[in-house]
């Protein structure tokens, strides 16, 4: 019998391997977009920036803004992690990390939709703060 | 009347001259790099529409209202809005189409627009699209709203 059990010795690493496997729904952030988190903390004097204060900025309704966005769930659903749509009708590719591991690598583009889109929903632009947030928020999803 | 032949390639040059008119044959031969600049931008978030289905005037007016844009924020750097606008104006419609005011913005105000689409599109489609601004929910193989599809 232990004879047996000794020829499925070399096999027991497969026991570790679930151990071993990485999560499979958190990503982690590239060099390019923890710049941009960097850039935002700087201008923002270096605060600690935090995920659930960006979920409420995603997910709340908000005064001030254009009366057709009142959130960023208007036109990206409550979930991150969903394709979203625009007010003409153009899928919007999903927020969140895990779902679209390249978004918020480009500066240039972070700005213009930061631009854009806090001016249409909260009718102001947005803080480093607020920004920083918000991309923490994005990073965990 | 019989044509003489220089008079005929006289007539035919231009055609091989023509510019890259997108939509046209010529433009895959010779594509404006300014395409890939407008199909990026202003393709984010609607269908990019075909310059020819609206006069300079109207282009102009749009890409000056950019801040409030259809009521969204869309606005640009002034580098990169005055590059559309050029490639807009340049490939605009030469003629002044009838439309319900002047200029246009809307390219479903437009009379040859509304003709083309009262009896083909019923109520509950246009709801199902959301808008006539989604011109690919229904002409599915155009990326610039090809009324040919």
């Amino acid at each position: 019998m232990f004879e047996r059990l000794r020829g499925l010795l070399p096999f027991l690493f497969l026991l570790v391997l679930p151990v071993l496997a990485p999560p499979l729904r958190a990503a982690q952030p590239g060099p390019a977009q923890k710049a941009i988190l960097e850039g935002y903390r700087k201008e923002a004097g270096g605060v600690e920036f935090s995920a659930e204060r960006g979920r409420k900025l995603f997910s709340e309704r908000h005064v001030g803004g254009k009366p057709t966005t009142p959130s960023c769930t208007t036109c990206h659903t409550a979930d991150p992690r969903n394709r979203g749509r625009t007010r003409a009708g153009k899928e919007i590719a999903p927020m969140a990390l895990s779902a679209n591991p390249d978004r918020f690598s480009d500066p240039k583009k972070v700005r213009k939709w930061f631009r854009r889109n806090c001016r249409s929903v909260l009718g102001r632009e947005c803080t480093a703060q607020e920004k920083g947030d918000f991309l923490t928020f994005m990073f965990s999803q | 009347m019989r044509i003489p032949r220089r008079l005929a390639w006289a007539l035919l040059t231009p055609l091989f001259l023509s510019p890259a008119v997108p939509g046209t044959r010529a433009e895959a031969a010779t594509p404006d790099p300014d395409v890939k600049l407008y199909v990026e931008e202003c393709g984010a978030c609607h269908v990019p529409y075909l310059p020819r289905f609206l006069p300079a005037e109207s282009w102009r007016a749009i890409i000056a209202g950019l801040s409030d844009h259809f009521g969204d924020d869309a606005s640009l750097d002034p580098e990169t809005a005055k590059r559309i606008e050029a490639f807009l104006v340049r490939y605009a419609s030469p003629r002044k189409p009838r439309a319900d005011r002047w200029p246009p913005l809307r390219i479903s105000e437009l009379d040859w627009f509304k003709r083309a689409h009262r009896h083909e599109v019923s109520p509950r489609r246009l709801k199902q699209a959301g808008t006539w601004a989604n011109c690919t929910y229904c002409h599915r193989s155009g990326e610039g709203g090809d009324e040919d599809d």
